[in-house]
């Protein structure tokens, strides 16, 4: 008789993993297409800079906040722009994702410690619950949100919260890491079909906004 | 204005939809940063006001008609409605609330060009019949008289009488082959004519050739400001016709921020090709003619004065040194507001606000935000190179009580020029015949 839960962690890390990268690439693929298909026509103002180098000055100056804005909504700004940096480091730099990583596209790269990633977990963690809480009390945040922006919160910590269960034996490991191989399998394969589609949009959506200025030769 | 109905309005909006807008619309997460770059906001307090939020209109389209989630969801009968009572409930949003000022695309974090969209936006709104009474009106006058204020000839041709008096310099109408051809913002003419005189003296001592064409004249363009292309492509060809019937070299667009942005940036795309002439702005050309050493000033203004960005010129248009460069020849004391240059706040009514009788409580509260930067340096005087711009400061200032002069830029180049000793103002040479 196998260990409870293994049968269900076999078919996660199989074909689970299968299907999400499957939908992940399908769906990446559709939304860049029913973008970059729509086209857009030429711009025959005479341009006074140039569009490409603010195009791409404005991808990553974007990285700082606006002047002024962290001071003003320092949770948001600074809490918004950490957790970002935290879930970057837990997926790509936990051992074991290395490990996933490897298996399934041959790249590998060093990974952190797993005692400073279970740390930057609870950081993460911590994070996200204070940026709910502001997404629930703050009257800009609580007025935008729908659905869909608390649908996207808990596929993105319910990944953190079982991946640290199950890497610090808080309940029955199999079935818990069975749980977190699921949940993040969830959270990959809904990546382009919710708003969580900025992950890679936000590159052409700065891009766009920062070409439009270079041309009239301001800076955005 | 044609025949409106909301199955227009949704045409019109898909017809905005292009890859820029999916990439936008697609990177959104609903965090609200942009809400503390609008002034609409910061300054009432009430998140309706969040610029992002008043893309809906344009985002339920996009959804329903661009995306394959959208399109299912529409099939089975659970698409995003788009109606006229919900555009009627947004038209506040749209027109009221909103001065294109550009400052919420500065803040987005994934580079989300919200204004650009917002413009977008009221291109459906005008097709389905959601627009101001105000802004109608200005949009009709415009279409039939070549102006928002309707047809401003006699009132140019008595502005320019009265310059040619005061300086003794004549403005030659029509004249072909002149190398600039000026256009005005129908608020100049009608309140600030000295803007002419201006012109006439600058251009003198500069030794530049210009013109006013008496068939276009006007540099406002309401249909940018409304939202409408068809409105905004007739008044941008109103002025291609007559500059390339002139043959001259460029147009001057005028202290105006939205006819800046109508004829440079938009207009050409409007008409579907490039003008046989050039477009520079007036601040651009002084600039260029101080740095030439075409004027020569006598002295600078010695009081405390601070320069307000219009929106259009500088954040949307690229002239932050320009304006700067021109008053360090001729003011000795300039003081930056908090967040001048490309992060200065809105006057509060760009974009068509100022037409909009409806807004006009809430332009006035807005305006709280210029008060607290003016409060902040404590200017003798204001300097500004937009006449809209400084049309509402004067308005509001008076509401606040608030004892600044307000002056543009141009007139104070002309203030401070050297000035041609041999040359009389024809109204003293006329006094001089009375006498003798």
């Amino acid at each position: 008789m196998t260990e409870p839960g293994m049968d269900l962690l076999m078919w996660a890390r199989g074909t689970g993993f299968q299907i999400a990268i499957g939908v992940f690439l399908f769906g990446v693929a559709l939304r860049l297409v029913e973008i970059f298909a729509l086209g857009r026509k030429a711009d025959v103002a005479p341009a006074k800079g140039d569009a490409v180098s603010g195009g791409f000055r404005t991808i990553f100056s974007r990285f700082v906040p606006a002047p002024g804005f962290a001071a003003l909504l320092p949770v948001q700004v600074i809490g918004g722009t950490l957790f970002h940096f935290g879930l970057l480091f837990i997926v790509f730099f936990f051992i074991p994702h290395i490990a996933v990583i490897k298996d399934t596209f041959g790249l590998s790269w060093p990974g952190i410690s797993s005692a400073v990633i279970n740390a930057l977990t609870v950081v993460t963690f911590a994070i996200l619950v204070v940026l709910l809480v502001v997404r629930l009390r703050h009257p800009v945040r609580r007025y935008l949100s729908d659905f869909q922006d608390y649908l996207i919160w808990v596929l993105t910590v319910l990944p953190l919260v079982t991946g640290y269960m199950a890497f610090n034996a808080v309940g029955p490991y199999i079935p818990m890491l069975a749980t977190h191989v699921l949940s993040a399998e969830l959270l990959i394969a809904l990546i382009p079909f919710t708003r969580l589609t900025h992950a890679f949009t936000w590159v052409s959506s700065r891009y766009y906004n920062g070409a439009f200025a270079g041309r009239k030769g301001t800076s955005s | 204005m044609t025949a409106v109905s909301i199955e227009r309005g949704i045409e019109a909006l898909r017809q905005q939809v292009d890859a820029s807008v999916a990439s936008y619309m697609s990177s959104c997460i609903h965090c609200g940063l942009c809400a503390q770059a609008c002034l609409f906001y910061t300054e009432t307090g009430d998140p309706k006001y969040t610029p992002q939020r008043k893309l809906e209109p344009l985002y339920r389209v996009w959804k329903n008609d661009f995306t394959l989630l959208g399109r299912l969801a529409s099939m089975v009968g659970m698409g995003c409605k788009v109606t006229d009572e919900f555009l009627h409930e947004w038209e506040e949003l749209m027109y009221d609330s909103c001065t294109l000022c550009g400052r919420c695309t500065m803040a987005c974090p994934v580079g989300i060009d919200i204004t650009a969209m917002v413009r977008k936006t009221r291109e459906g709104m005008v097709a389905s019949g959601h627009v101001p009474e105000g802004l109608i009106g200005a949009a009709t006058r415009a279409v039939e008289g070549g102006g928002p204020m309707g047809d401003l000839l006699p009132a140019l041709k008595a502005v320019i009488r009265r310059s040619e008096a005061a300086t003794g310099i004549p403005v030659e109408l029509d004249k072909e082959g002149a190398e600039y051809m000026v256009i005005l913002s129908a608020q100049e003419t009608v309140g600030f004519p000295e803007i002419v005189e201006a012109y006439s003296k600058i251009f003198k001592q500069a030794g530049v050739t210009w013109t006013i064409s008496t068939e276009t004249f006007e540099g406002t363009n309401v249909g940018i400001q409304i939202g409408s292309r068809d409105i905004a492509r007739q008044l941008v060809q109103n002025v291609v016709d007559a500059a390339e019937k002139l043959k001259v070299k460029a147009v001057i667009a005028p202290e105006c921020g939205h006819a800046y942005t109508a004829l440079r940036w938009e207009g050409p795309n409007l008409i579907g090709r490039t003008y046989e002439f050039g477009v520079v702005h007036i601040t651009e050309l002084v600039d260029q003619l101080i740095k030439e050493g075409r004027i020569k000033f006598k002295g600078k203004n010695k009081n405390r004065i601070t320069y307000h960005d219009p929106c259009q010129t500088n954040r949307r248009g690229g002239m932050l040194e320009q304006p700067r460069a021109i008053l360090a020849e001729i003011s000795e004391n300039l003081v930056e507001m908090e967040d001048a240059g490309i992060w200065n706040w809105c006057c509060g009514g760009g974009g068509g606000v100022g037409a909009n009788e409806r807004a006009e409580e809430l332009r006035t509260t807005v305006f709280l935000r210029k008060k607290r930067q003016l409060d902040g340096v404590k200017p003798d005087e204001l300097v500004t190179s937009c006449a809209n711009c400084r049309n509402i400061i004067e308005e509001a200032l008076d509401h606040y009580e608030m004892d600044l002069p307000v002056l543009g830029l141009t007139e104070m180049v002309a203030e401070y020029m050297e000035t041609d000793e041999t040359e009389e103002p024809a109204a003293d040479k006329a006094a001089e015949g009375e006498d003798q």
